[in-house]
Protein backbone atom coordinates (compact mmCIF):
# COMPACT_ATOMS: atom_id res chain seq x y z
CA UNK A 1 0.00 0.00 0.00
CA UNK A 2 1.40 3.19 -1.01
CA UNK A 3 -0.04 5.42 1.83
CA UNK A 4 1.17 9.18 2.93
CA UNK A 5 0.98 9.45 6.37
CA UNK A 6 0.29 13.26 7.70
CA UNK A 7 -0.39 14.41 10.63
CA UNK A 8 -4.21 14.52 10.25
CA UNK A 9 -3.67 10.58 9.86
CA UNK A 10 -1.34 10.39 12.22
CA UNK A 11 -4.20 11.93 14.95
CA UNK A 12 -6.70 9.98 13.55
CA UNK A 13 -5.28 6.52 14.23
CA UNK A 14 -4.50 8.21 17.89
CA UNK A 15 -7.80 8.66 18.24
CA UNK A 16 -9.11 5.34 16.95
CA UNK A 17 -6.74 3.60 19.33
CA UNK A 18 -7.75 5.49 22.39
CA UNK A 19 -11.70 5.21 21.75
CA UNK A 20 -10.75 1.47 20.64
CA UNK A 21 -14.46 1.55 18.19
CA UNK A 22 -12.01 1.25 15.59
CA UNK A 23 -11.22 3.45 12.03
CA UNK A 24 -14.20 1.37 10.36
CA UNK A 25 -17.73 2.58 10.06
CA UNK A 26 -20.32 0.64 12.06
CA UNK A 27 -22.35 -2.02 10.22
CA UNK A 28 -24.50 -5.27 10.35
CA UNK A 29 -23.73 -8.49 9.96
CA UNK A 30 -27.40 -9.79 8.17
CA UNK A 31 -25.42 -9.81 5.34
CA UNK A 32 -22.33 -11.52 6.06
CA UNK A 33 -21.65 -15.53 5.97
CA UNK A 34 -18.35 -18.12 6.24
CA UNK A 35 -17.09 -20.44 3.85
CA UNK A 36 -15.59 -22.83 5.06
CA UNK A 37 -12.17 -23.93 3.57
CA UNK A 38 -11.82 -28.07 4.41
CA UNK A 39 -8.32 -28.38 3.24
CA UNK A 40 -6.51 -25.57 5.67
CA UNK A 41 -8.31 -25.44 8.31
CA UNK A 42 -9.39 -21.78 7.67
CA UNK A 43 -12.72 -19.78 6.96
CA UNK A 44 -13.55 -17.26 4.63
CA UNK A 45 -15.70 -14.29 6.28
CA UNK A 46 -17.94 -13.11 3.24
CA UNK A 47 -20.55 -10.62 2.46
CA UNK A 48 -23.10 -10.78 -0.25
CA UNK A 49 -24.27 -7.22 -0.97
CA UNK A 50 -20.87 -6.65 -3.08
CA UNK A 51 -20.11 -10.19 -2.74
CA UNK A 52 -16.61 -10.01 -1.67
CA UNK A 53 -14.07 -11.62 0.95
CA UNK A 54 -13.68 -9.72 4.01
CA UNK A 55 -11.34 -11.89 6.15
CA UNK A 56 -9.69 -14.75 6.73
CA UNK A 57 -9.40 -16.82 9.80
CA UNK A 58 -7.06 -19.66 10.87
CA UNK A 59 -6.15 -22.27 12.88
CA UNK A 60 -9.46 -24.34 13.21
CA UNK A 61 -8.20 -27.47 12.57
CA UNK A 62 -9.78 -30.31 10.57
CA UNK A 63 -12.68 -28.76 8.72
CA UNK A 64 -14.01 -32.11 6.66
CA UNK A 65 -17.41 -32.01 6.95
CA UNK A 66 -17.65 -28.88 8.73
CA UNK A 67 -20.38 -27.17 10.18
CA UNK A 68 -21.55 -23.46 11.67
CA UNK A 69 -24.40 -22.35 13.50
CA UNK A 70 -24.56 -18.76 14.58
CA UNK A 71 -25.41 -16.34 17.13
CA UNK A 72 -29.15 -14.86 17.39
CA UNK A 73 -27.18 -11.66 17.51
CA UNK A 74 -25.49 -12.81 14.05
CA UNK A 75 -22.06 -11.62 15.62
CA UNK A 76 -20.86 -15.02 16.64
CA UNK A 77 -20.23 -18.30 14.25
CA UNK A 78 -20.00 -21.35 16.21
CA UNK A 79 -17.99 -24.08 13.84
CA UNK A 80 -17.88 -27.72 14.57
CA UNK A 81 -14.74 -29.37 13.15
CA UNK A 82 -14.73 -32.86 12.10
CA UNK A 83 -11.53 -33.85 14.90
CA UNK A 84 -13.95 -32.53 17.63
CA UNK A 85 -13.01 -28.27 17.76
CA UNK A 86 -15.59 -26.51 18.90
CA UNK A 87 -14.39 -22.98 18.05
CA UNK A 88 -16.88 -19.26 18.04
CA UNK A 89 -15.48 -16.35 15.85
CA UNK A 90 -16.50 -13.02 15.93
CA UNK A 91 -17.43 -12.35 11.99
CA UNK A 92 -17.54 -8.87 12.68
CA UNK A 93 -14.04 -8.50 13.99
CA UNK A 94 -12.75 -11.26 11.96
CA UNK A 95 -11.37 -12.97 14.63
CA UNK A 96 -11.28 -16.12 16.72
CA UNK A 97 -12.87 -15.99 20.14
CA UNK A 98 -12.51 -19.16 21.81
CA UNK A 99 -11.45 -22.79 20.87
CA UNK A 100 -12.16 -26.03 22.57
CA UNK A 101 -11.52 -29.86 21.59
CA UNK A 102 -14.53 -31.20 22.57
CA UNK A 103 -14.30 -34.91 21.63
CA UNK A 104 -12.15 -37.34 19.39
CA UNK A 105 -14.59 -36.75 16.01
CA UNK A 106 -17.61 -34.74 15.59
CA UNK A 107 -20.47 -34.10 13.12
CA UNK A 108 -22.24 -31.27 14.01
CA UNK A 109 -24.32 -29.13 16.21
CA UNK A 110 -27.13 -27.13 17.35
CA UNK A 111 -28.17 -23.68 19.26
CA UNK A 112 -30.88 -23.47 21.60
CA UNK A 113 -34.13 -21.58 21.69
CA UNK A 114 -32.65 -18.92 23.06
CA UNK A 115 -29.55 -19.21 21.81
CA UNK A 116 -27.65 -19.68 24.98
CA UNK A 117 -26.60 -23.37 24.66
CA UNK A 118 -24.49 -25.12 21.81
CA UNK A 119 -25.12 -28.90 21.08
CA UNK A 120 -22.67 -30.68 19.55
CA UNK A 121 -23.03 -34.11 18.03
CA UNK A 122 -20.04 -36.88 18.30
CA UNK A 123 -19.05 -39.88 16.10
CA UNK A 124 -16.47 -40.78 18.98
CA UNK A 125 -16.78 -41.28 21.97
CA UNK A 126 -20.42 -41.14 20.45
CA UNK A 127 -23.08 -38.50 22.29
CA UNK A 128 -23.66 -34.83 22.76
CA UNK A 129 -21.84 -32.42 24.55
CA UNK A 130 -23.70 -28.76 25.71
CA UNK A 131 -21.84 -25.86 26.03
CA UNK A 132 -22.86 -22.59 26.92
CA UNK A 133 -22.83 -20.58 24.14
CA UNK A 134 -20.86 -17.47 25.52
CA UNK A 135 -17.88 -19.26 27.18
CA UNK A 136 -18.46 -22.74 25.58
CA UNK A 137 -18.16 -23.80 28.60
CA UNK A 138 -19.45 -27.93 29.57
CA UNK A 139 -22.84 -27.99 30.73
CA UNK A 140 -23.95 -31.39 29.81
CA UNK A 141 -23.23 -34.32 28.33
CA UNK A 142 -25.38 -36.89 27.14
CA UNK A 143 -23.80 -40.35 26.33
CA UNK A 144 -25.32 -42.30 23.12
CA UNK A 145 -25.65 -45.75 25.09
CA UNK A 146 -27.38 -48.58 23.72
CA UNK A 147 -28.28 -51.82 23.88
CA UNK A 148 -27.45 -54.42 26.55
CA UNK A 149 -23.64 -53.81 26.52
CA UNK A 150 -23.86 -50.32 26.37
CA UNK A 151 -22.04 -49.77 23.61
CA UNK A 152 -21.99 -45.75 21.87
CA UNK A 153 -23.32 -44.75 18.84
CA UNK A 154 -22.41 -42.11 16.39
CA UNK A 155 -24.92 -39.56 16.53
CA UNK A 156 -25.81 -37.88 13.42
CA UNK A 157 -28.98 -35.46 12.46
CA UNK A 158 -28.74 -32.92 15.75
CA UNK A 159 -30.83 -30.01 15.43
CA UNK A 160 -32.30 -27.65 17.90
CA UNK A 161 -36.62 -28.16 18.48
CA UNK A 162 -38.65 -25.16 20.45
CA UNK A 163 -39.26 -25.57 24.38
CA UNK A 164 -34.89 -25.59 24.73
CA UNK A 165 -35.11 -29.50 22.99
CA UNK A 166 -31.91 -30.95 20.79
CA UNK A 167 -32.88 -33.70 18.91
CA UNK A 168 -30.89 -36.43 17.55
CA UNK A 169 -30.11 -40.12 15.75
CA UNK A 170 -28.15 -43.07 17.16
CA UNK A 171 -26.66 -44.66 14.00
CA UNK A 172 -25.76 -47.64 15.21
CA UNK A 173 -28.89 -48.27 17.49
CA UNK A 174 -31.47 -46.82 15.09
CA UNK A 175 -32.93 -44.46 18.04
CA UNK A 176 -34.20 -41.13 18.02
CA UNK A 177 -33.79 -39.22 21.34
CA UNK A 178 -35.19 -35.57 22.12
CA UNK A 179 -33.37 -34.20 24.96
CA UNK A 180 -34.74 -31.23 27.03
CA UNK A 181 -32.40 -28.54 28.57
CA UNK A 182 -34.58 -26.18 30.15
CA UNK A 183 -32.19 -27.27 33.30
CA UNK A 184 -29.51 -27.17 31.57
CA UNK A 185 -26.93 -29.16 33.38
CA UNK A 186 -30.48 -31.68 34.36
CA UNK A 187 -31.23 -33.14 30.63
CA UNK A 188 -34.20 -35.01 30.43
CA UNK A 189 -34.11 -37.81 27.66
CA UNK A 190 -37.00 -39.44 25.88
CA UNK A 191 -35.52 -42.34 23.99
CA UNK A 192 -37.80 -44.04 20.89
CA UNK A 193 -36.26 -47.46 19.75
CA UNK A 194 -36.75 -49.16 16.46
CA UNK A 195 -36.92 -46.21 14.23
CA UNK A 196 -35.20 -47.80 11.61
CA UNK A 197 -31.88 -48.97 10.54
CA UNK A 198 -28.99 -46.47 10.16
CA UNK A 199 -30.61 -43.09 10.15
CA UNK A 200 -27.82 -41.42 8.71
CA UNK A 201 -28.66 -37.75 8.69
CA UNK A 202 -32.14 -35.53 10.09
CA UNK A 203 -34.08 -32.63 9.56
CA UNK A 204 -36.67 -30.71 11.34
CA UNK A 205 -39.78 -28.67 9.64
CA UNK A 206 -39.01 -25.16 9.57
CA UNK A 207 -42.10 -24.71 12.27
CA UNK A 208 -40.25 -27.02 14.71
CA UNK A 209 -42.80 -29.93 14.37
CA UNK A 210 -41.51 -32.46 12.64
CA UNK A 211 -38.20 -34.09 13.08
CA UNK A 212 -37.83 -36.86 10.00
CA UNK A 213 -34.47 -38.92 9.81
CA UNK A 214 -33.55 -40.12 6.60
CA UNK A 215 -32.44 -44.15 6.76
CA UNK A 216 -29.74 -45.79 4.97
CA UNK A 217 -30.29 -49.29 5.79
CA UNK A 218 -33.78 -49.33 4.34
CA UNK A 219 -36.01 -47.34 1.65
CA UNK A 220 -37.91 -44.87 3.79
CA UNK A 221 -37.62 -42.04 6.63
CA UNK A 222 -38.57 -41.33 10.11
CA UNK A 223 -40.98 -39.23 11.19
CA UNK A 224 -41.27 -37.78 14.42
CA UNK A 225 -44.09 -35.35 15.33
CA UNK A 226 -43.20 -33.01 18.31
CA UNK A 227 -46.39 -31.98 18.93
CA UNK A 228 -47.25 -35.30 19.77
CA UNK A 229 -44.24 -36.19 21.26
CA UNK A 230 -46.49 -39.63 23.09
CA UNK A 231 -46.76 -41.53 19.85
CA UNK A 232 -43.72 -43.34 18.11
CA UNK A 233 -42.05 -41.90 15.22
CA UNK A 234 -43.74 -43.26 12.16
CA UNK A 235 -42.00 -44.69 9.20
CA UNK A 236 -42.73 -42.84 5.51
CA UNK A 237 -41.91 -43.17 2.07
CA UNK A 238 -40.99 -46.63 3.21
CA UNK A 239 -41.34 -48.35 -0.40
CA UNK A 240 -39.55 -45.90 -2.38
CA UNK A 241 -37.29 -47.91 -4.10
CA UNK A 242 -38.89 -51.32 -3.70
CA UNK A 243 -37.83 -54.08 -6.23
CA UNK A 244 -35.44 -51.56 -8.07
CA UNK A 245 -31.49 -52.29 -6.92
CA UNK A 246 -29.82 -49.40 -5.07
CA UNK A 247 -27.22 -48.17 -6.46
CA UNK A 248 -24.03 -48.13 -4.45
CA UNK A 249 -23.74 -44.93 -2.40
CA UNK A 250 -20.23 -42.36 -2.87
CA UNK A 251 -21.24 -40.20 -0.68
CA UNK A 252 -23.85 -39.90 2.22
CA UNK A 253 -27.14 -37.02 1.51
CA UNK A 254 -27.21 -34.49 3.64
CA UNK A 255 -30.82 -33.72 5.05
CA UNK A 256 -30.04 -29.92 6.17
CA UNK A 257 -31.95 -27.47 4.62
CA UNK A 258 -35.50 -28.44 4.76
CA UNK A 259 -36.68 -27.95 0.81
CA UNK A 260 -40.71 -27.49 0.74
CA UNK A 261 -42.39 -25.91 -1.79
CA UNK A 262 -46.04 -25.25 -1.77
CA UNK A 263 -47.85 -27.99 -0.42
CA UNK A 264 -44.52 -30.72 -1.21
CA UNK A 265 -41.19 -31.25 0.40
CA UNK A 266 -38.10 -32.72 -1.68
CA UNK A 267 -35.58 -35.15 -0.64
CA UNK A 268 -32.86 -36.51 -1.84
CA UNK A 269 -33.28 -40.75 -2.31
CA UNK A 270 -30.41 -42.52 -1.58
CA UNK A 271 -29.28 -44.76 -3.56
CA UNK A 272 -30.87 -43.90 -6.44
CA UNK A 273 -30.98 -40.72 -9.08
CA UNK A 274 -33.90 -39.43 -8.01
CA UNK A 275 -35.13 -36.61 -6.01
CA UNK A 276 -37.94 -37.38 -4.08
CA UNK A 277 -41.51 -34.92 -4.10
CA UNK A 278 -43.53 -35.65 -0.86
CA UNK A 279 -47.08 -33.83 -0.05
CA UNK A 280 -46.55 -32.77 3.11
CA UNK A 281 -49.82 -32.93 4.08
CA UNK A 282 -50.33 -36.89 4.55
CA UNK A 283 -46.22 -37.65 3.87
CA UNK A 284 -47.43 -39.43 0.44
CA UNK A 285 -44.82 -40.03 -2.10
CA UNK A 286 -46.18 -37.69 -4.93
CA UNK A 287 -43.53 -37.97 -7.67
CA UNK A 288 -39.82 -39.00 -8.28
CA UNK A 289 -37.85 -36.66 -10.01
CA UNK A 290 -35.09 -38.36 -12.29
CA UNK A 291 -32.24 -36.49 -11.78
CA UNK A 292 -28.29 -36.35 -12.62
CA UNK A 293 -26.85 -38.65 -10.08
CA UNK A 294 -27.40 -39.25 -6.70
CA UNK A 295 -28.33 -35.90 -4.76
CA UNK A 296 -26.46 -34.77 -1.63
CA UNK A 297 -28.49 -31.57 -1.20
CA UNK A 298 -31.77 -30.85 -2.44
CA UNK A 299 -32.33 -27.04 -1.07
CA UNK A 300 -35.74 -24.79 -2.20
CA UNK A 301 -35.11 -21.17 -2.92
CA UNK A 302 -36.08 -18.91 -0.25
CA UNK A 303 -39.23 -18.56 -2.57
CA UNK A 304 -40.17 -21.87 -2.97
CA UNK A 305 -39.89 -21.93 -6.94
CA UNK A 306 -37.03 -24.29 -7.78
CA UNK A 307 -35.17 -26.52 -5.71
CA UNK A 308 -31.30 -27.10 -6.47
CA UNK A 309 -29.84 -30.47 -6.52
CA UNK A 310 -25.77 -31.39 -6.03
CA UNK A 311 -24.47 -34.83 -6.40
CA UNK A 312 -22.34 -37.48 -5.15
CA UNK A 313 -18.60 -38.49 -6.97
CA UNK A 314 -18.48 -38.89 -9.47
CA UNK A 315 -21.30 -37.03 -10.68
CA UNK A 316 -20.18 -34.02 -8.17
CA UNK A 317 -19.62 -31.53 -11.44
CA UNK A 318 -23.24 -31.04 -11.99
CA UNK A 319 -25.94 -28.84 -10.68
CA UNK A 320 -29.64 -29.27 -11.39
CA UNK A 321 -32.66 -27.06 -11.03
CA UNK A 322 -36.06 -28.42 -10.32
CA UNK A 323 -38.93 -26.47 -10.97
CA UNK A 324 -41.75 -27.36 -8.08
CA UNK A 325 -44.57 -26.40 -9.98
CA UNK A 326 -44.04 -28.98 -13.06
CA UNK A 327 -41.81 -31.32 -10.67
CA UNK A 328 -39.31 -31.69 -13.45
CA UNK A 329 -35.64 -30.33 -13.63
CA UNK A 330 -35.40 -27.02 -15.62
CA UNK A 331 -31.82 -26.60 -15.44
CA UNK A 332 -28.63 -28.19 -15.76
CA UNK A 333 -25.71 -26.12 -14.76
CA UNK A 334 -21.62 -27.63 -14.94
CA UNK A 335 -19.94 -25.32 -12.32
CA UNK A 336 -16.74 -27.44 -12.31
CA UNK A 337 -15.27 -30.54 -10.23
CA UNK A 338 -16.65 -31.45 -6.74
CA UNK A 339 -19.40 -29.26 -5.67
CA UNK A 340 -19.96 -29.38 -2.40
CA UNK A 341 -22.62 -27.11 -0.67
CA UNK A 342 -25.19 -24.35 -2.17
CA UNK A 343 -26.29 -21.41 0.04
CA UNK A 344 -29.19 -18.86 -1.29
CA UNK A 345 -29.16 -15.06 -0.30
CA UNK A 346 -31.33 -13.97 2.33
CA UNK A 347 -34.43 -13.75 -0.06
CA UNK A 348 -33.21 -15.63 -2.60
CA UNK A 349 -31.91 -13.48 -5.71
CA UNK A 350 -28.90 -15.48 -5.81
CA UNK A 351 -26.98 -19.14 -4.71
CA UNK A 352 -23.48 -19.14 -3.97
CA UNK A 353 -21.98 -22.55 -4.86
CA UNK A 354 -18.60 -23.73 -3.75
CA UNK A 355 -16.61 -25.83 -6.47
CA UNK A 356 -13.95 -27.29 -4.50
CA UNK A 357 -11.25 -28.81 -6.89
CA UNK A 358 -11.34 -25.56 -8.81
CA UNK A 359 -10.94 -23.29 -5.37
CA UNK A 360 -13.89 -21.44 -6.29
CA UNK A 361 -17.19 -19.97 -5.06
CA UNK A 362 -19.61 -19.19 -7.94
CA UNK A 363 -22.42 -16.93 -7.82
CA UNK A 364 -25.46 -17.66 -9.99
CA UNK A 365 -28.39 -15.60 -10.36
CA UNK A 366 -31.61 -17.83 -9.38
CA UNK A 367 -33.17 -16.09 -12.04
CA UNK A 368 -31.30 -16.46 -15.00
CA UNK A 369 -28.77 -19.15 -14.13
CA UNK A 370 -26.29 -17.14 -15.17
CA UNK A 371 -22.95 -16.83 -13.48
CA UNK A 372 -22.32 -13.45 -12.11
CA UNK A 373 -19.34 -13.61 -10.02
CA UNK A 374 -16.64 -15.50 -8.45
CA UNK A 375 -14.34 -15.31 -5.32
CA UNK A 376 -11.16 -17.43 -4.86
CA UNK A 377 -11.33 -19.72 -1.78
CA UNK A 378 -9.15 -22.77 -0.43
CA UNK A 379 -11.03 -25.82 -1.24
CA UNK A 380 -14.06 -24.64 -0.12
CA UNK A 381 -17.01 -26.38 1.16
CA UNK A 382 -19.66 -25.90 3.35
CA UNK A 383 -21.37 -21.89 2.93
CA UNK A 384 -23.19 -19.95 5.54
CA UNK A 385 -25.06 -16.44 5.47
CA UNK A 386 -25.79 -15.43 8.52
CA UNK A 387 -29.20 -14.95 8.09
CA UNK A 388 -29.67 -19.02 9.00
CA UNK A 389 -29.55 -17.25 12.88
CA UNK A 390 -33.39 -16.98 12.99
CA UNK A 391 -34.30 -20.16 11.69
CA UNK A 392 -35.05 -23.49 13.42
CA UNK A 393 -33.12 -25.99 12.66
CA UNK A 394 -30.37 -24.32 11.16
CA UNK B 1 2.95 -24.93 -12.35
CA UNK B 2 1.34 -26.32 -9.23
CA UNK B 3 0.65 -29.76 -10.48
CA UNK B 4 4.76 -30.34 -11.56
CA UNK B 5 5.57 -28.92 -7.85
CA UNK B 6 3.33 -31.76 -6.80
CA UNK B 7 4.70 -34.15 -9.23
CA UNK B 8 8.00 -33.82 -7.96
CA UNK B 9 7.29 -33.90 -4.21
CA UNK B 10 5.76 -37.01 -5.04
CA UNK B 11 9.53 -38.35 -6.59
CA UNK B 12 11.35 -36.72 -3.79
CA UNK B 13 9.03 -38.80 -0.79
CA UNK B 14 9.36 -42.25 -0.79
CA UNK B 15 7.12 -43.84 -2.50
CA UNK B 16 5.11 -47.34 -1.78
CA UNK B 17 6.58 -50.13 -3.11
CA UNK B 18 3.67 -51.79 -4.92
CA UNK B 19 3.59 -51.78 -9.00
CA UNK B 20 4.95 -48.36 -8.48
CA UNK B 21 5.74 -49.22 -12.66
CA UNK B 22 2.24 -49.54 -13.67
CA UNK B 23 0.87 -46.53 -11.64
CA UNK B 24 1.94 -43.07 -13.75
CA UNK B 25 2.73 -40.33 -11.77
CA UNK B 26 -0.66 -38.29 -12.79
CA UNK B 27 -2.55 -41.33 -11.76
CA UNK B 28 -0.99 -41.85 -8.09
CA UNK B 29 -1.74 -37.60 -7.69
CA UNK B 30 -5.40 -38.56 -8.84
CA UNK B 31 -5.54 -41.33 -6.33
CA UNK B 32 -4.09 -39.88 -3.43
CA UNK B 33 -6.55 -36.86 -4.64
CA UNK B 34 -9.73 -39.26 -4.64
CA UNK B 35 -8.19 -40.94 -1.02
CA UNK B 36 -8.07 -37.86 0.90
CA UNK B 37 -11.23 -36.47 -0.20
CA UNK B 38 -14.05 -39.01 -1.71
CA UNK B 39 -12.60 -41.51 0.97
CA UNK B 40 -12.18 -39.20 3.36
CA UNK B 41 -16.00 -37.90 2.99
CA UNK B 42 -17.08 -41.33 5.17
CA UNK B 43 -13.26 -41.73 6.67
CA UNK B 44 -12.33 -38.23 7.43
CA UNK B 45 -10.26 -35.67 5.47
CA UNK B 46 -7.22 -37.04 7.69
CA UNK B 47 -8.46 -40.89 7.78
CA UNK B 48 -8.45 -41.05 11.60
CA UNK B 49 -12.77 -41.96 10.78
CA UNK B 50 -16.16 -40.67 10.42
CA UNK B 51 -19.02 -42.93 9.35
CA UNK B 52 -16.29 -45.04 8.27
CA UNK B 53 -13.32 -46.26 10.42
CA UNK B 54 -10.31 -44.80 10.87
CA UNK B 55 -8.13 -45.93 8.12
CA UNK B 56 -4.58 -45.57 9.61
CA UNK B 57 -1.55 -47.96 9.88
CA UNK B 58 -1.89 -49.32 12.98
CA UNK B 59 -6.09 -50.13 12.68
CA UNK B 60 -4.98 -51.61 9.24
CA UNK B 61 -1.77 -53.25 10.02
CA UNK B 62 -3.74 -56.13 12.12
CA UNK B 63 -5.94 -56.67 9.79
CA UNK B 64 -5.65 -59.53 6.80
CA UNK B 65 -4.98 -57.63 3.15
CA UNK B 66 -6.69 -59.69 1.04
CA UNK B 67 -9.45 -58.69 3.00
CA UNK B 68 -9.24 -55.14 3.16
CA UNK B 69 -8.41 -54.89 -0.74
CA UNK B 70 -11.77 -56.73 -0.95
CA UNK B 71 -13.62 -54.13 1.50
CA UNK B 72 -12.36 -51.66 -1.55
CA UNK B 73 -12.83 -53.38 -4.56
CA UNK B 74 -16.05 -55.34 -3.21
CA UNK B 75 -17.73 -52.77 -0.84
CA UNK B 76 -19.23 -54.67 2.29
CA UNK B 77 -23.06 -55.18 2.05
CA UNK B 78 -24.89 -53.93 4.39
CA UNK B 79 -22.73 -50.79 5.26
CA UNK B 80 -22.67 -47.72 3.49
CA UNK B 81 -18.60 -48.97 2.10
CA UNK B 82 -19.42 -49.01 -1.55
CA UNK B 83 -17.47 -51.38 -3.77
CA UNK B 84 -14.75 -48.69 -6.36
CA UNK B 85 -14.00 -51.38 -8.34
CA UNK B 86 -15.55 -49.73 -11.00
CA UNK B 87 -13.09 -46.93 -10.53
CA UNK B 88 -10.34 -48.24 -9.37
CA UNK B 89 -8.37 -51.63 -10.97
CA UNK B 90 -6.84 -54.22 -8.67
CA UNK B 91 -3.40 -52.42 -9.02
CA UNK B 92 -4.66 -49.16 -7.88
CA UNK B 93 -6.60 -50.53 -4.83
CA UNK B 94 -3.16 -52.12 -4.19
CA UNK B 95 -1.21 -49.15 -4.17
CA UNK B 96 -3.69 -47.26 -2.22
CA UNK B 97 -3.32 -49.88 0.98
CA UNK B 98 0.44 -49.81 0.32
CA UNK B 99 0.01 -45.45 1.00
CA UNK B 100 -2.58 -46.30 4.16
CA UNK B 101 -0.52 -49.12 5.56
CA UNK B 102 2.66 -47.10 5.94
CA UNK B 103 1.10 -44.06 7.08
CA UNK B 104 1.58 -41.94 3.88
CA UNK B 105 -2.40 -40.41 2.97
CA UNK B 106 -0.97 -37.19 4.42
CA UNK B 107 1.78 -36.91 2.29
CA UNK B 108 0.69 -34.36 -0.34
C1 LIG C 1 -20.14 -43.62 1.71
C2 LIG C 1 -19.19 -43.80 2.75
C3 LIG C 1 -17.82 -44.41 2.45
C4 LIG C 1 -16.94 -44.05 1.46
C5 LIG C 1 -17.08 -42.94 0.43
C6 LIG C 1 -15.79 -44.92 1.62
N1 LIG C 1 -15.97 -45.76 2.68
FE1 LIG C 1 -14.67 -47.24 3.29
N2 LIG C 1 -16.00 -47.81 4.73
C7 LIG C 1 -17.20 -47.18 5.01
C8 LIG C 1 -17.81 -47.83 6.14
C9 LIG C 1 -19.14 -47.44 6.80
C10 LIG C 1 -16.96 -48.89 6.52
C11 LIG C 1 -17.16 -49.88 7.66
C12 LIG C 1 -17.97 -51.05 7.17
C13 LIG C 1 -18.32 -51.99 8.29
O1 LIG C 1 -19.10 -51.58 9.15
O2 LIG C 1 -17.80 -53.11 8.29
C14 LIG C 1 -15.83 -48.84 5.61
C15 LIG C 1 -14.74 -49.72 5.65
C16 LIG C 1 -13.59 -49.61 4.90
C17 LIG C 1 -12.42 -50.45 5.03
C18 LIG C 1 -12.26 -51.61 6.00
C19 LIG C 1 -11.70 -51.07 7.28
C20 LIG C 1 -11.58 -52.08 8.36
O3 LIG C 1 -11.05 -51.71 9.41
O4 LIG C 1 -11.99 -53.24 8.18
C21 LIG C 1 -11.49 -50.00 4.14
C22 LIG C 1 -10.09 -50.54 3.91
C23 LIG C 1 -12.10 -48.87 3.45
N3 LIG C 1 -13.36 -48.68 3.93
C24 LIG C 1 -11.44 -48.14 2.47
C25 LIG C 1 -12.05 -47.13 1.74
C26 LIG C 1 -11.41 -46.46 0.62
C27 LIG C 1 -9.99 -46.74 0.14
C28 LIG C 1 -12.31 -45.56 0.14
C29 LIG C 1 -12.16 -44.62 -1.04
C30 LIG C 1 -11.71 -45.22 -2.30
C31 LIG C 1 -13.51 -45.66 0.97
N4 LIG C 1 -13.32 -46.61 1.92
C32 LIG C 1 -14.65 -44.86 0.80
C33 LIG C 1 -17.75 -46.10 4.33
C34 LIG C 1 -17.20 -45.48 3.21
Amino acid sequence: MSYKYTLPHFFCLIVCLITLTGCTSLRGTGDLGVVIERASGSVQIVETTGRTRLQQITGLGDLSHASIVYSRDERYAYVFGRDGGLSKIDILEGKLVKRVIQAGNSIGGAISQDGKLIAVSNYSPGGVKVFKADTLELVADIPATYGKLGERSKVVGLVDAPGQMFVFSLYDAGEIWVADLKQPTMPKVKKFKNIGTQPYDALITEDGRYYIAGLFGEDGLSLLDLWNIDKQPKRILSGYGRGEKKLPVYKMPHLEGWAVAGEHAFLPAIGHNEVLAVNRNNWKQRGRIKVYGQPVFAMAQPDGRHVWVNFAFPNNDTVQVIDTEQLKVVKTLKPGKAVLHMEFTPRGEHVWVSVRDEDLIKVYDTRTFKEISRLSADKPSGIFFAARAHRIGL
Amino acid sequence: MHNFLLLALLVLVAAPCYSMADISLTRQLELRHLLKHDCGSCHGMSLKGGLGPALTEDVLMKKPRQMLLATILEGRPGTPMPPWKTFLTTEEANWLLDVLLQGQSDVL
